[in-house]
């Protein structure tokens, strides 16, 4: 269980009737009861009532911390729990190796893949080292040559998204972050191989997009994919980011207003209580999309897989238009 | 507010002066030099300052009659109208802004498309509005664009966009506008397979995700000089390195020597520049 600092404000009235819960476990082995075996079969019930009141109405603001929760699991736990093998493949061919966004061959279950997933890392020595999953220019980079050799051999594609943004330094701008993004969108809607992406934590902008573009996208249940982060937003419109959960529940960019809206095709449910409660079921879920959304993909003819893949994002847009210009 | 004081001096430094689009009188004071320049010799050169070269903003409508060859611009898609998706809401709701905005530009949205001749050599012309929600990108925009560059792969025509976006993809729009950027590149992705030629000018300023989007990717990348560029806007920057930015940093200049911007073109040359280019390409 994890300890208090990493508990969340509204996850405290469950962790309290687990603790008890525990206890009245814990008395029940030592010196077991009818009437005790009764308490712990209704606070059983209880916690599980508790946790699906909390987590089926987060509130976009609350949902936020639980996407950047420090236990959730992330792209590393994914390839130890999902993969049976990772060989991982750094070079970029241009700068360096950016640690924020990891690449190279992986399998799932019997099926060969090319696996890209960004990596945020989860203790102070880790972020360092995987720059709090913030991409450079050197990452997408890195990102597009694993893709175009995907495509050359066969394989398909499995991009793991979980980003705060890309990098805003001095460095990116120099090695071009706009343009190593905007390259990226383009190959990638032309890229001959099946592309399944998976927000699972943090969908940060076109730090998130610039792997984003695929056949089949999902999100777990509490992550979110927005055009910018709430506090960003609230710096920019309101003037003050300490308005971050007013943005936060204006950008409308949690799991279920994103498949409202047809910029996702699948929603994978995540654990009761979060996917930082219960790694190994959350990894269990999501082989399940991964592995039926890829004998899908696999299915289609690649001609066809790309120009579906093109109307998939055409069709993407709210807007008004009146009748006389539709018939020009 | 200085220069409030004094209405016969107006000023292009102010935010909220830039956004009320041109200021009228006999007088503007330049933000390059923050010299007083008569407003008729700036017309004359297409909205630069005589005395430091700086360019003015100008607006989408001003654009196309610099570029294009007179009356030859004949719009595309401009029954096409924002709506509010999220139903957003800051300081003001979305569509309040939008009618402001519109009140304000005199157009319904950031970006203008269609097709025109540049001294008698036919194109796709795409424009944005920086004054329009800082130009940034929504539906509408991105719907604009996407087509236009679907109408340039069929007809084989040479596509030219003019950015000025410096808000990027639109936060009012939410997830809408992110995808834009998906569309618009891919959409640019069947052109550059056609063989299509794409001459993509950036200008004062072009940001975020129009920066990360199509404005990157021209087959030739002209500039405006001076103009900000970029991914990261420069505040957001300092605070994350939390050190002074080199000198120059995200200009046309410092994206011109770090490979990203072909040539700075001066406004005066953009018609001759483009030309040329479409002459070298297109067969
Ligand atoms: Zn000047």
């Amino acid at each position: 269980m994890p300890d208090d600092l990493h508990r969340l404000p509204f996850e405290r009235p469950i962790y309290e009737r687990e603790t008890h819960l525990t206890e009245l476990e814990r008395q029940h082995t030592d010196a077991p009861t009818e009437a005790l075996e009764e308490e712990i079969r209704k606070l059983r019930v209880e916690v599980t009532r508790r946790k699906r009141e909390v987590f089926e109405t987060l509130d976009p603001a609350d949902l936020v911390k639980v996407s950047r929760h420090p236990n959730r699991p992330q792209t590393l736990d994914y390839i130890e729990l999902i993969f049976d093998e990772f060989v991982e493949l750094h070079g970029d061919r241009s700068f360096g190796d950016d640690r924020a966004i990891l690449t190279g061959f992986a399998k799932l279950d019997d099926r060969q893949v090319m696996f890209i997933g960004q990596q945020k890392g989860r203790n102070m020595k880790e972020r360092t080292e995987y720059n709090y999953g913030c991409a450079h220019p050197e990452g997408y980079k890195k990102a597009l040559v694993r893709m175009e050799m995907a495509a050359k051999f066969g394989l398909p594609i499995i991009c793991f998204i979980d980003t705060p943004g890309a990098y805003p330094g001095v460095g990116a701008e120099e090695r071009g972050q706009a343009y190593h993004i905007a390259l990226n969108l383009r190959e990638m809607s032309q890229i001959k191989t099946p592309i399944v992406c998976v927000v699972i934590g943090e969908g940060g902008s076109g730090g998130a997009l610039g792997i984003g573009i695929g056949d089949h996208i999902a999100v777990l249940q509490h992550a979110y994919y927005s055009v910018i982060s709430p506090e960003g937003c609230a710096g920019i419109l309101w003037k003050n980011s300490s308005f971050a959960d007013q943005a936060a529940r204006a950008l409308k960019f949690t799991s279920k207003d994103l498949l409202r809206f047809g910029v996702v095709d699948e929603i994978v449910p995540e654990p009761l209580g979060g996917a930082h409660r219960d790694h190994r079921q959350m990894a269990n879920f999501l082989k399940g999309s991964l592995n039926s959304a890829l004998r899908k993909l696999c299915a289609i003819p690649l001609d066809r897989l790309v120009d579906r893949r093109y109307d998939k994002f055409r069709k993407i847009g709210m807007f008004e238009e009146s009748a006389v210009a539709e018939a020009s | 507010m200085s220069s409030a004081q004094k209405p016969e001096v107006e000023s292009w430094t102010g935010q909220t002066r830039r956004k009320r689009g041109v200021p009228e009188g006999l007088w503007l004071r330049c933000d390059g030099c923050q010299a007083t320049v008569f407003r008729k010799e700036v017309d004359k050169l297409l909205g630069v300052c005589p005395e430091c070269g700086y360019h003015f903003y100008i607006s989408a409508r001003q654009r196309i009659q610099q570029l294009l060859d007179e009356d030859s611009f004949e719009e595309w898609y401009a029954d096409l109208r924002p709506l509010d998706p999220l139903g957003f809401k800051d300081k003001k709701s979305y569509p309040d802004r939008l009618r402001d905005e519109q009140k304000k530009t005199g157009m319904t949205e950031a970006c203008l498309v269609g097709r025109g001749y540049m001294r008698g050599r036919p194109l796709v012309f795409g424009v944005t509005d920086s004054a329009f929600i800082m130009g940034s990108m929504g539906s509408v925009v991105g719907e604009k664009l996407t087509r236009a560059i679907e109408q340039a792969t069929e007809t084989k025509l040479p596509l030219v966009v003019v950015s000025a976006s410096g808000g990027g993809a639109r936060m009012h729009e939410g997830i809408f506008s992110l995808m834009q950027m998906g569309k618009t590149c891919a959409a640019l992705a069947r052109f550059h397979a056609a063989g299509g030629l794409f001459i993509s000018v950036l200008t004062n300023p072009t940001m975020g995700g129009v920066a990360a989007s199509f404005a990157s990717l021209g087959d030739v990348v002209f500039a405006e000089p001076k103009a900000l560029i970029g991914f990261a806007g420069p505040r957001v920057v300092q605070a994350t390195v939390k050190s002074e930015l080199p000198e120059g940093f995200q200009t046309s200049e410092f994206m011109m020597e770090h490979g990203f911007v072909d040539r700075i073109v001066s406004r005066s040359e953009l018609r001759t520049e483009i030309a040329r280019v479409i002459d070298y390409c297109v067969k």
